[in-house]
């Protein structure tokens, strides 16, 4: 019976064999694949074992850590915390350890969380010496005192979005929406508190749908203050050369090709009126013309060089603008007057103001100003870049011009700021939607602030989705016009 | 110690077995090796989850100590020519076991589920009945030649522990799978871990009677051997209760390791190949047979090919009718954490497979904590035991003892990879433990005695035989030189 048994003792050694190849293959071929595989649950308990790094305004953080509630099955050490969470989320987006990350918590979630591969180095040095792991810093471009100034205008007026740039870099200052949710609320993965939190910010739960950020994520209407663009397009394409100019323009104006006759809000002096008359005044039939005029592939190319049709990389992204690619000549008209389907987010509109008051250079949009590791070292920092020109230096002027007579005795008034030289140039702006204008409209405002010596460290772009229904384009300068001056006061008063 | 009295006129064909030196001291130098590093493992646990040496390492210590030594002295008084490696082997592997089963204790997830109960301290006491079994069976069981005797009772007696779990009101439906019995104020039994030696009992005395019949009469067919018609009855009948286990207790693995250990068994007796040729096509047709109709085997075989979809459908909580486990991807996620290395005792996270991190997946919570290192090393031991089974089949110098070693053995071997393998996701997944390692007092009580008959079994393989009588005669027929 010793064959046999010999053979058996060699069948056992190929069963342990196998075994032993199998282990091979899932332990060291497929490890690090199962390892980081983001279902399992290692990877979460690994992130929230330390501290997350912060999100930087002002030289202060914004955010924080906590210890995790030890309550029932919490595997998770730390969960975040945010100051004024509700005023930073649309910057910060949320953290939360049962329902993920957003926003710059989530693009920026290696260099927070200390897993990022250019702090492989530091992290092995920490190993050796003994040191716990530690998350980098995101340093953000925006102003506190300006975010401030926006979220509070916007608390008094409901619902609405800010978005405010610093035209020569591109830098965002600002970033409001309301209403908005405290992300500290659901951080913690507790179902009692945190899922409740949770479930009621849905948007099925919470009409109002406090988790959209909608000075990123939200297209509105632009109304009258896209007939800035078409004022650029204007100019840009020598339809006219100055602001002074008469326009041919009549009163009524009937849309090409149909027997509608566009409107006016009010009666106002628009037949044959300048630019700069028809700016001030915000006449649909002069602008309406221009556009028609120009065409839809001048307006359209002049629109895609503000950004329009384009999502824009903050490095959160934007939903991208809308200015339609195919339509007819009435159509036209309607788009160049900001209706039809032309649609626009806060930080386009901003993106709008800035060109013009940055002598018609477009900065690329950006809020995060540099990524720091642990110890404060620098591990990248972004420099403005240069998205387009959609205005030629000269033409610019004119349009500054144009939008300063706006705010100085036009329908910005709202906006003035009457200190240390400062001027304001700007353009109100409703916009009426819903199915035959039954909803409320959107007070629009966007405007830029010009220092003495002619810099202009501020454009902003003001939303309100309307309560008080007040269809002129007074709605925009009174509801709107009101916070962009606080936000650019607030901007100004602390570059001093 | 016994080479004086190995001189070469004593060798006889059989292997190495007169005049084998005893090794006792081998083996006691080895148990302790296998009682130290489980402290060490222990105060390691301690640090890395406390840091600090957990408060019972001493008691601890000389609890697995004590257990280790009463076993050796057993050894010792009453099977002093035993082979040296397995009960050191056992020792380490139960050591190792209660610290991952005290580990897993420590863990808030595990203690946070409800029904939570410390499991080290029972595991403790589930050892020491087993040591007390092997004592006891090495101190009744003065020959194992005796068991022979009891080959029909066993026969019986491991019908009934099988078919146990099938008894109304008495089996126990645990997760899917009915194989225990519950005994009121007891708590559960798993009858299958006794009836695997009590098979291999009636085996090894039915293939030992029969084993002529079996090989020779047979006619050849197509280069095999094909057995009679009569002979093949008990191969028939015996793949049929595999197939009525899988059926009704929907307990792949006990079937298989039933059937392989007879496949096995009757290779050795009859040393025909054909044999394992039907064995393997018997098993293909019942299971493939048995999985066309059985969800739970079905589901058991979706979860090996894709875990991944079954832990998503676990974690939606679908329900049609079939319990989908996630713990298949968890234990794939436990081995893959702990990579070649490991994370270190306790700095792991496999108490994420839940209950079972401790009884049927212990495995992945060794390969999360010790690494691809600590399998390898895992695997070797069990590898030994099983090799060291069969080395004493090879020795043992009657049929029954070879027949009974090699199932005893084999079985083991197959049981480890049946349970290995479905916890790495190898084989599908199957309901049973990793013998020593495993919480358990099924298992660990009856791999003890288990392990016991195997040292009673080598030392009869081993011991010196018996010196010749004197023989009045010799001196008249010296040769008488001039």
């Amino acid at each position: 019976m010793n064959k046999p048994l010999r053979r058996i003792a060699i069948f056992c050694g190929l069963l342990v064999l196998a075994l032993l190849i199998r282990d091979n293959y899932i332990q060291y071929v497929q490890a690090d694949s199962l390892r980081t595989d983001t279902l399992n649950r290692r990877v979460a308990i690994e992130r929230y074992a330390t501290p997350r790094g912060d999100i930087i305004v002002d030289g202060n953080p914004i955010t924080g850590a906590a210890k995790s509630a030890k309550d029932g099955i919490n595997d998770f050490e730390y969960k975040r915390t945010y100051k004024d969470g509700a005023m930073w989320a649309p910057v910060t987006g949320y953290a939360s350890q049962a329902f993920g990350a957003t926003q710059l918590e989530s693009i920026d979630d290696g260099i927070l969380t200390g897993n990022d591969d250019r702090l492989f180095f530091r992290n092995t040095l920490d190993m050796l010496t003994g040191k716990k792991k530690q998350g980098g810093n995101v340093v953000t471009t925006l102003n506190a005192a300006a975010q401030k100034a926006a979220y509070q205008g916007l608390l008094k007026q409901g619902k609405g979005a800010v978005a405010a740039i610093d035209p020569k870099t591109g830098a965002i200052l600002a970033l409001a929406s309301t209403p908005s949710y405290d992300p500290s609320t659901f951080a913690g993965n507790s179902t009692s508190v945190d899922g409740k939190a949770w479930t009621k910010l849905q948007k099925k739960n919470d009409p109002n749908d406090p988790l959209l950020n909608r000075a990123l994520r939200e297209t509105y209407p632009p109304g009258s203050t896209f007939k800035v663009v078409t004022a650029a397009a204007a100019l840009q394409n020598g339809l006219y050369s100055s602001a002074d100019q008469k326009t041919d323009s009549p009163l009524p104006y009937t849309l090409p090709d149909t027997r509608t006759e566009l409107k006016n809000e009010g009666s106002i002096p628009c037949k044959d009126a300048t630019m700069r008359v028809a700016l001030r005044y915000s006449c649909n039939t002069v602008f309406g013309k221009i556009g028609a005029d120009l065409g839809k592939d001048k307006m359209l190319s002049e629109a895609e060089k503000f950004g329009f049709n384009a999502q824009q990389f903050t490095p959160v992204r934007s939903n991208a603008s809308v200015f339609p690619k195919s339509m007819d000549k009435p159509q036209t008209a309607l788009s160049s007057i900001g209706q039809f389907e032309t649609a626009a987010t806060p930080l386009q509109m901003a993106m709008v103001a800035s060109a013009v008051a940055n002598d018609g250079t477009l900065m690329k949009p950006y809020m995060v100003d540099k990524l720091q590791a642990p110890n404060l070292d620098v591990i990248s920092q972004t420099e403005p870049q240069k998205l387009s020109e959609p205005l030629s230096k000269d033409n610019a002027q004119i349009l500054q011009s144009m939008m300063e007579t706006v705010v100085k005795e036009g329908t910005g008034t709202n906006a003035q700021i009457n200190e240390n030289g400062v001027t304001v140039g700007g353009k109100t702006g409703t916009a009426q939607h819903g199915v035959a204008n039954s909803a409320n409209p959107y007070a629009w405002f966007i405007s830029y602030a010009k220092l003495a010596d002619g810099s202009s460290p501020v454009a902003v772009a003001v939303v309100v989705e309307d309560e008080s229904a007040n269809r002129d384009d007074i709605s925009g300068g009174g509801l709107a016009a009101p916070i962009a001056k606080s936000v650019m006061k607030a901007v100004i008063d602390s570059k001093k | 110690m016994s080479s004086s009295t190995n001189t070469p006129t004593h060798h006889t064909s059989t292997i190495g077995s007169i005049g084998t030196p005893s090794r006792r001291n081998t083996e006691l130098a080895l148990l302790v090796f296998a009682v130290v590093i489980p402290v060490f493992a222990y105060a390691n646990v301690g640090l890395a989850i406390n840091d600090s040496v957990p408060p019972g390492l001493l008691s601890y210590g000389l609890g697995l100590g004590l257990l280790a030594g009463v076993g050796h002295l057993a050894v010792r008084k009453f099977a002093p020519y035993a082979d040296p490696l397995l009960l050191p082997l056992a020792t380490l592997l139960n050591g190792l076991g209660l610290v991952m089963i005290w580990r897993l204790d420590q863990s808030k997830l595990l203690r946070s589920l409800p029904n939570f109960a410390p499991a080290a301290p029972r595991q403790l006491m589930y050892t020491a009945l087993g040591i007390g079994l092997l004592v006891a069976v090495l101190i009744f069981l003065k020959d194992h030649r005796v068991l022979q005797r009891y080959t029909y009772i066993s026969m019986f007696g491991a019908l009934i522990l099988l078919l146990l779990p099938l008894v109304p009101g008495l089996g126990a439906n645990i997760y899917g799978a009915k194989i225990w019995i519950s005994i009121p104020g007891l708590g559960t039994l798993q009858p299958g871990e006794f009836a695997k030696i009590i098979l291999a009992v009636f085996f090894a005395g039915y293939l030992m009677v029969k084993r002529d019949a079996l090989a020779l009469a047979s006619r050849r067919f197509m280069g095999l051997y094909l057995p009679r018609g009569r002979d093949l009855g008990p191969i028939l009948v015996v793949w049929f209760v595999s197939i009525l286990i899988l059926v009704f207790e929907t307990d792949l693995g006990t079937s298989l390791l039933f059937f392989g250990m007879f496949v096995i068994m009757l290779y050795v007796a009859t040393e025909r190949t054909s044999w394992i040729v039907f064995g393997l096509l018997m098993s293909a047709v019942g299971a493939v047979g048995v999985a066309s109709f059985e969800p739970h085997i079905q589901t058991r075989v979706q979860a090996w090919l894709n875990p991944l979809h079954e832990y998503k459908l676990s974690q939606a909580g679908t329900h049609d009718g079939i319990l989908h486990s996630e713990q298949a991807m968890q234990a794939l996620w436990a081995f893959g954490s702990g990579g070649t290395l490991g994370t270190g005792w306790g700095q792991g996270h496999s108490e994420l497979i839940r209950f079972a991190a401790n009884s049927d997946f212990i495995l992945a919570s060794f390969g999360e904590e010790l690494g691809l290192a600590g399998i390898m090393a895992i695997l070797v031991l069990y590898g030994l035991i099983a090799e060291r089974g069969i080395r004493t089949a090879l020795a043992a110098r009657d049929p029954f003892g070879k027949l009974l070693a090699v199932g005893l053995s084999g079985g083991f071997a197959l049981q480890v990879f049946v349970v290995a393998g479905g916890v790495m996701g190898l084989i599908p997944l199957t309901g049973m433990t990793m013998p020593f390692l495993a919480y358990g007092g099924s298992s660990v009580i009856a791999n003890w005695a288990l392990m016991g008959i195997l040292i009673r079994i080598s030392d009869t393989a081993r011991r010196p035989a018996p010196a010749p009588a004197p023989s009045p005669d010799a001196e008249m027929t010296q040769v008488v030189r001039p």
